[in-house]
């Protein structure tokens, strides 16, 4: 078995097994933890209308809150968009997906994911430069916001350089770039990359909850 | 027992204006050892672990937006004054005693168990520089309370013995005297009287059935007791069958704020008992807005079930009333704005309430840019307001309220 060999195989299998089995723990670790129930009477629906109106609006910012978080939150966007665009809309990871999915959808053109991949890398360098130059961010980032980081950027910077080769053979290449997603998917569930499937349960119980009571959310 | 710091003595004397705060104090109360106070701290830091508060704990993505929020932050550009900083000893304690991995974080040594230098601290933070406003909840993208969790990280302190003297001894008042200005039912008495007298209006108390219980603050007893009369004057002009008790007459509570929460269930309770036993369809609270927090979204869990009466703040209860034609009020023809109690509007959800007593009203009602969910807060509530020490800090902050105006 060669590199590309284990890359494809055990290596990417096991990552996917870690990453649903890691998943479903810190979920089932978060959900069983008791639940209070609240008593006071509601004054506007709750429930999971309101935790779907919140996971969705909270997306976007308030007005007063625009101009002091317009340049993170642009910068988190193209990230956010880039990284999607590149994992979900490049053939050749369509061609991927389709082979255990069964199905395909179309692309997006070479050039265009490449555009939307550099400019997500950019705007990743950006965010950890402002994280290690604001005061803020520097008291408050600690090991996880820096590995994070790196987990998610090598996965972008092994698929951009590739066609660079750098005279190194394409599938070798491709095995490095298949084991960065597979140490990304290895430690996605474990640090602040949970807030991928998190972001749903705090939006959520946020909405439910102050929605409930008529306020702001 | 509260005790200061003895590294620093606490000026009783000095005027507020004049108060010059030590640098570091932190205040202890109770005579336990270091090991003890941290143990009591990890203890009920953890009690409050549920779905709703893990999840905020292990969403946090240390964007530091909260910070950008946050009014002690923006006066200051103090990083310590992040919110999501200040709940940093109660995400350690999540992540160590209680999170999903909590089992490696403890193992590896991950998360280290937190010092009584960190809890020391953290009393700044907790206590001096959140006022639990709410205004960074709504800037979070992930959506995390986090105002809801300094509510919760401050039941670790105050069982830890590790809250500010005064916010303390504001606290323990309330509690043993049922007022945090020591108001008692006789000074109460008193206060109807004359405020009976001096308005001419009829002032119901101790009635054995009524529909309406109405409650006052303190603050407004000892200081503006003319609202004792305005409330009266609005409840006989509606027709209500309404009543002050004795035995329930106290709004706030400074259990709560301080964060005790039997304290603030004995609070809750009294009113609660008083209500119930003149079968009571109504609770009617003052202005203050931590005591609608208290008792119309935390009352019912207090009492374990669901209240056998309905809760207004006074604002609503005026909307409500206008609305229904209960009474007519005269025009005014004044320019006005209107500054939201944080846990009234932004975070009790009664934020048109006061807008539409004003509409009736007629005024030129002039919303403040960013107004009303979205306020600066004053600065003085979750308690802030007590603490000596923080004086310098709260006027610093109070400025932003002001420029909003």
């Amino acid at each position: 078995m060669d590199l590309l060999d284990f890359a494809r195989g055990p290596a990417l299998q096991w990552a996917a097994y870690i990453l649903v089995a890691g998943t479903i723990w810190r979920i089932v670790g978060i959900v069983l933890l008791k639940e209070k129930p609240d008593f006071s009477e509601p004054r506007a629906r709750g429930g999971l209308g309101a935790a779907l109106k919140v996971i969705y609006t909270r997306s976007f910012t308030a007005d007063p809150f625009k101009p002091a978080t317009m340049y993170p939150k642009m910068l988190a966007y193209v990230m956010h968009l880039g990284l999607f665009a590149v994992v979900l809309l490049f053939v050749p990871h369509i061609m991927f997906f389709e082979g255990f999915l069964g199905f395909s959808w179309p692309g997006l053109p070479n050039n265009a994911i490449y555009v939307l991949g550099v400019a997500a890398v950019a705007s990743g360098i950006a965010l950890l430069v402002r994280r290690v130059t604001s005061p803020v961010l520097k008291l408050i980032s600690n090991f996880d916001d820096y590995f994070s980081w790196l987990m998610t950027m090598l996965p972008m910077l092994t698929g951009l350089i590739m066609p660079l080769r750098f005279g190194v053979r394409y599938e070798t290449l491709l095995a490095i770039h298949i084991l960065s997603v597979a140490a990304l998917m290895i430690w996605l569930p474990f640090g602040k990359l949970g807030h991928t499937f998190l972001v749903f349960i705090t939006r959520g119980t946020t909405g439910m909850v102050f929605e409930r009571r008529g306020a702001k959310t | 027992m509260s005790t200061v710091d003895g590294r620093h003595t606490l000026d009783r004397e000095a005027e507020r204006l004049a108060y010059k705060p030590p640098e570091i104090r932190h205040d202890k109360q109770g005579d336990m050892g270091t090991e003890e106070r941290i143990e009591k701290a990890m203890h009920h830091f953890v009690k409050n672990f549920n779905t709703q508060t893990a999840s905020y704990l292990d969403g946090c993505l240390h964007c530091g937006m909260c910070a950008d929020a946050c009014h002690f932050h923006v006066r200051t550009d103090d990083p310590r004054y992040t919110p999501i900083w200040k709940l940093e000893l109660f995400k350690q304690a999540f992540k160590r005693e209680a999170g999903p991995f909590a089992f490696f974080y403890r193992l590896f040594g991950f998360k280290k168990k937190v010092t009584i230098e960190q809890l020391e601290e953290w009393q700044h933070l907790l206590y001096d520089s959140c006022t639990v406003c709410g205004r960074c909840s709504l800037v979070c993208p992930m959506g995390i309370d986090i105002a809801g969790l300094v509510s919760m990280a401050r039941h670790g302190m105050f069982k830890a013995g590790l809250i500010p003297h005064e916010l303390h001894e504001v606290a323990k008042r309330a509690a043993e005297t049922g007022s945090p200005l020591g108001i008692t039912p006789d000074k109460f008495e008193d206060r109807i009287d004359w405020m009976a007298d001096e308005h001419d209006v009829e002032i119901p108390v101790d009635v054995d059935q009524a529909d309406v219980l109405a409650v006052m603050s303190s603050i407004e007893i000892q200081k503006y007791p003319q609202s004792i009369a305005a409330t009266a004057k609005i409840l006989n002009a509606a027709g209500e069958k309404w009543t002050f008790r004795l035995d329930g007459f106290e709004a706030t509570n400074f259990g709560m704020l301080s964060g005790n929460p039997d304290w603030q269930k004995e609070a809750t309770m009294k009113i609660i008992d008083a209500a119930v036993k003149i079968g009571a369809k109504l609770v009617v609270l003052p202005e203050c807005g931590h005591a609608y927090m208290a008792l119309r979204w935390m009352g019912a869990n207090m009492l374990g079930k669901p209240l056998p009466f309905k809760v207004m703040h006074i604002s609503e209860y005026l909307s409500d009333a206008l609305d229904k034609g209960k009474f007519k009020v005269n025009k005014v023809s004044k320019s006005v704005t209107y500054h939201d109690p944080c846990q009234v509007s932004r975070r009790g959800g009664a934020t048109g309430a006061a807008r539409n007593v004003l509409k009736h009203l007629g005024v030129d009602f002039r919303e403040m840019e960013f107004g009303g969910d979205y306020n600066w807060c004053c600065g003085g509530g979750g308690g802030v307001v007590t603490i000596k020490r923080a004086d310098p800090l709260r006027r610093r902050v109070f400025k932003l309220k002001m420029n909003q105006v």
